[in-house]
Formats: C-alpha cells, sequence, structure tokens
C-alpha cells in the first residue's frame, strides 16, 4: 500500500508538514522526517504545478517517440535508457511492453528543435534501431487533473 | 372548505422538519460556508456515471421486475455476504427500492399495526419517528449519550422494552453523530431481540464509512447485527449507494430480509413504486462490480478530514468526541448557555456559516451541532477559523 503521506502529496504537493500532520491526525516532527527518508531515499523524486500548457501560455511543443533498442548482454536496456532520460530536454522515459522498447516524452521550443534532438541526437546513438515520433496536439488530462475543469455542481446548502 | 381539516389527522400531528426551517433561513444567504450538508462532496465516480450513460444509449428504459434487476440482487447478495457475512438470496430475500428511505418506509407499514411500538436511538436521522407515526406505529426513542460516545447501550434497550415492542431500529455509524456501536453492546442487544422476539431494522447506509487503525486510514472492523447468532432471520438489513459511492442522486437502496418480510414489503414496493429506475440500478451494478477503489479513495480522504476537523476542534476546545464513522462531528456546544438552534442560527446570522442545530435529530441532540465535514478542506479552515472566532465571543 502507498504511504499516506505519499498519497496525500501525490494529490497535493504545496500540503506543509503542519498540514500533513492535521489531516493524517500524526505529529509534525515525524511527518517531517519521513518525508526527508523519501526524499533521501529516492521515494519522491520530486515536486512540481501540473500545468495545461495551453492555459499557461507554453507555445512549445510536446513529443512521444517510440524508440526501438538492441538490447545488451548485461543489463538488457538500461545502459541505453539511462543513457537518452540524461538529455535535458527528456521530461520522461519508460521502458515498455508491446511493439516498441522505449517511450521517451521531449519536449521543445519549436518543431524544429524537437525534431533535429530526434535525428541528431536520439537516431545516432549506436543501439537505437528505429524510432517514431508523435506530436502531442492538445493536453485533456494530465497527471491526474482535468484540462477542462467543470463546474462545481449545485449541492443543497442543508440537507438531512 | 377547510383543507386543513382534510389532511390525515396521523400526519397533522407530525411537526414540519426543524432541518426544513433551517434550510430556508441558509437560502436566504449568499456565500454560506455550509457545514450542513448530508451527501458527500464528490460527484459519482465517472466509471459509474459512465455505465448510467451506457444503460441509456443501449435504449435500457423500461421497468424491471418489482424485485429490481437479477444481476443487481445477485451483486447485492455477494456484497452484503462479502461486507457483513450474511448471505440473502436474489431470488425472494433482496428488494431493491428508492433508496434506504423508501426501504424504511415500507419496513415500518410492512410490519407496524396500530399502535406497536418501535425503539430507535436518538440522535438519529430525521425520518425515523415520522415514518414510524405514518405507519401508525408508536415511537420509543432511547437517549444516547455523548458519555457513550453515542453507542446504543443494552440496559437502555431492555428499560424500554414493552409487551407493545415490535421493532427496534438502529443505525451505526450514526447520522448525524458519527458514532459507531461496540460489538459487545451488540451482542448484548441482538440477545434481548432474541429474548423478546423482535424485529431488528438495521440501517447500514455508513457502513463503509468507518475510520480505524492510523487514525482512520484504515477502515475499522464493523459488525452488523444480522450476522449475530439467531439474528438473520429477525433483521431487515437496510443499505443503499448513496454514501459510499457517492450516489445520493441516484436513489437507490435495498432492503435484505426473510422471504416472507421481503414479499410483505414488495407488496407496497409494487403497487407504490414499481420498480427502482432502470438507469440507477444499471450504474448500482457497475458501482458493485467495479467501485472498491474510489470507495476506499473517498473514505481515505474523509478520514483526513475528520482528523482536520478532530484538531480544529480541539484547538478551539469546544468538546468533541472522536466518531468512529459517517462523516459528521457532532461538537458539545452547551457550554454557551444557548440552545443548539439558537447556536446554529447566530453562527450562521454572524459568521456565515451553517452547522444543523442537533435538535433537528430529536430532543436528545438539544446541546450539540451536527458539523460534515464532506465539504472541501479550505472551506473547512475558513469554517473553522470562523467557529474559533464565534465561541471566543460567546466566552
Amino acid at each position: 500500500m502507498t504511504d499516506p503521506i505519499i498519497k496525500q502529496l501525490q494529490r497535493n504537493s504545496k500540503l506543509s508538514t503542519t498540514d500533513l500532520a492535521d489531516l493524517l491526525g500524526r505529529d509534525e516532527k515525524e511527518i517531517a522526517e519521513q518525508i526527508a527518508t523519501f526524499e533521501k531515499d529516492g521515494a519522491i523524486l520530486g515536486y512540481h504545478a501540473v500545468v495545461d500548457p495551453e492555459r499557461a501560455g507554453d507555445m512549445g511543443v510536446t513529443a512521444l517517440i517510440e524508440v526501438k533498442l538492441t538490447p545488451e548482454r548485461g543489463g538488457g536496456f538500461d545502459r541505453l535508457a539511462q543513457r537518452i532520460a540524461k538529455f535535458d530536454s527528456v521530461s520522461s522515459c519508460y521502458l515498455m511492453s508491446g511493439g516498441y522498447d522505449l517511450a521517451v516524452v521531449v519536449s521543445g521550443e519549436t518543431l524544429r528543435e524537437v525534431a533535429s534532438f530526434v535525428s541528431e541526437k536520439l537516431s545516432t546513438i549506436e543501439g537505437v534501431v528505429s524510432t517514431a515520433t508523435h506530436f502531442q496536439l492538445k493536453v485533456y488530462k494530465q497527471s491526474g487533473f482535468l484540462a477542462q475543469t467543470e463546474s462545481e455542481p449545485t449541492r443543497l446548502a442543508v440537507a438531512p | 372548505m377547510n383543507l386543513e381539516n382534510c389532511v390525515a389527522e396521523h400526519l397533522r400531528a407530525i411537526p414540519r422538519s426543524g432541518i426544513r426551517d433551517f434550510f430556508e433561513l441558509v437560502q436566504g444567504r449568499d456565500d454560506v460556508i455550509s457545514l450542513g450538508v448530508g451527501e458527500p462532496d464528490y460527484s459519482t465516480p465517472w466509471h459509474i456515471r459512465e455505465a448510467a450513460i451506457y444503460s441509456l444509449e443501449k435504449g435500457e428504459t423500461s421497468y424491471t421486475s418489482n424485485f429490481g434487476l437479477m444481476t443487481l440482487r445477485q451483486e447485492i447478495s455477494d456484497y452484503v455476504d462479502d461486507k457483513f457475512a450474511v448471505r440473502y438470496s436474489p431470488d425472494d430475500e433482496i428488494l431493491v427500492t428508492v433508496g434506504v428511505s423508501e426501504a424504511l418506509d415500507l419496513a415500518f407499514r410492512a410490519l407496524l399495526n396500530p399502535g406497536d411500538e418501535v425503539i430507535f436511538h436518538q440522535p438519529c436521522y430525521v425520518s425515523y419517528h415520522p415514518g414510524i407515526v405514518m405507519a401508525r406505529g408508536v415511537g420509543i426513542a432511547i437517549e444516547t449519550k455523548a458519555e457513550d460516545k453515542f453507542a446504543l447501550m443494552a440496559k437502555d434497550v431492555e428499560k424500554h422494552i414493552t409487551d407493545k415492542t415490535k421493532i427496534l431500529v438502529m443505525n451505526f455509524p450514526t447520522n448525524p453523530t458519527g458514532a459507531v456501536e461496540p460489538v459487545e453492546e451488540l451482542e448484548k442487544i441482538a440477545a434481548l431481540a432474541v429474548k423478546h422476539d423482535l424485529i431488528v431494522i438495521s440501517d447500514e447506509i455508513y457502513s463503509e464509512l468507518t475510520y480505524g487503525e492510523d487514525e482512520g486510514m484504515k477502515p475499522a472492523d464493523h459488525v452488523c447485527i444480522a450476522s449475530l447468532p439467531g439474528m438473520q432471520e429477525r433483521t431487515i438489513l437496510l443499505h443503499g449507494f448513496s454514501k459510499a459511492f457517492a450516489m445520493t442522486g441516484f436513489r437507490l437502496g435495498y432492503a435484505c430480509a426473510p422471504p416472507i418480510l421481503t414479499e410483505a414489503m414488495m407488496k407496497i414496493h409494487q403497487y407504490a413504486m414499481l420498480c427502482a429506475p432502470i438507469t440507477s440500478q444499471a450504474a448500482a451494478v457497475e458501482a458493485l462490480q467495479n467501485g472498491a477503489g474510489p470507495v476506499e479513495e473517498m473514505r481515505q480522504s474523509y478520514a483526513t478530514r475528520r482528523n482536520l476537523m478532530l484538531k480544529r476542534f480541539e484547538q478551539i476546545g469546544v468538546p468533541c468526541f472522536s466518531p468512529g464513522g459517517a462523516f459528521y462531528m457532532f461538537p458539545d456546544v452547551r457550554e454557551f448557555g444557548l440552545t443548539s438552534s439558537e447556536f446554529a442560527f447566530r453562527f450562521l446570522e454572524e459568521e456565515n456559516v451553517a452547522a444543523v442545530p442537533g435538535s433537528a435529530f430529536g430532543e436528545a441532540g438539544e446541546g450539540f451541532v451536527r458539523c460534515c465535514y464532506a465539504t472541501a478542506k479550505d472551506q473547512l479552515e475558513v469554517a473553522m477559523q470562523r467557529m474559533g472566532d464565534f465561541v471566543e465571543r460567546l466566552r
């Protein structure tokens, strides 16, 4: 079971240790120590705002790239995957089952920037067999949040 | 023509609901922060809504069996067995109703002869007593007390049993107190029911929403009285989808009871209601098949808000016991020398926060107010800040 602290922070990373202590009925110091441990152990990798690029005025482009790799003896896909993941323009990188090996999410200022990353950096790595680039057109849901928030349905203010 | 006199006498005897007065007062105001609701602050989980839409798309718009869809009754049978360890046959022991409210009304009307006594614990949900009176029964309220954490004490039940007592109504976790019933008391009450040959109506509507270990992050063990020795044959188990599955507007509940009682309730249901809406029934099938995850997510979220409320009540120094279930706090406001109505009205007037006077849930609720925490966390924070200011002024 996911730790309750992590669960709360996954929904809202802005919660302070005081908030968490109140919500979970625990001691604030204990919460702070636990979070520090999670951060040290890499259970919590980081915190960021979840953004709807359209509304945030982000004119950049994002692409999902399917990458096929030649696995290596002793390590499989790890060395190549880690090498690809280290590029700053790569925001996510996952090993996949199915028709291709890596799903790589890449962001850039322009289409040309992403394209040149694929053709010059990614494709030229030895061991990359092929790539297929899909550009993202519109965000409907991002990391658990709907992009178009619906207006709150009204409830009766007092009900039995 | 004097229309007043046209209204049936037993109905005239039922006073206007205290909650309605309060509701009208709140309606007339803007930007009220409400702790006065009695339902989840979630819309029904999408997979359930989607199943309802799909059912409509397929053109499922007809009547169903009076008992309800067989698939739904089978799902209910498994769910109840899994949750409460009692098995009811989908063929003749389960009746799908329009909310637990209808099921409760059916149970009273199916069982009561004029003058039969019904014992219920108070403070309680607003419709128990009127429901008994509308079925020509006599309601006998047993006061549950803050010092017992609003649990029903077997010794109090015993004191109120007469040769006219026919039914005992129980609702744990309780609206409005959030109380849960200790198993020891439940066992003693079951023994009394057997000894005095009583029918027990057990309203289980909040049974999924319990707060156990790890400050409520884990659910508590909940025992349904029907699962105790000798009880299934004399229990009408009522349950529904409104609270745990956040489906209040779907209006769907059910009664589980021995075949003779189910048949009796069905007799009224078939003539008065025919069947529960098919769209709601389709949604309920999906809820039972795939709803466990979302229910637990919501329960944990209520648990965190309950912890928050407990902390805030402690900080402002208003005594409030730690409720083991539902989504209500029932703080004790007796120290301020106001009736619970006066307290709630002034709190609304001066701080624009609505909390329901405990007296709306029966005389035994006097001196308390019901604060529902099924509301967004930041709203709760503001409401409790204002409660703090308010009680500070009263002191």
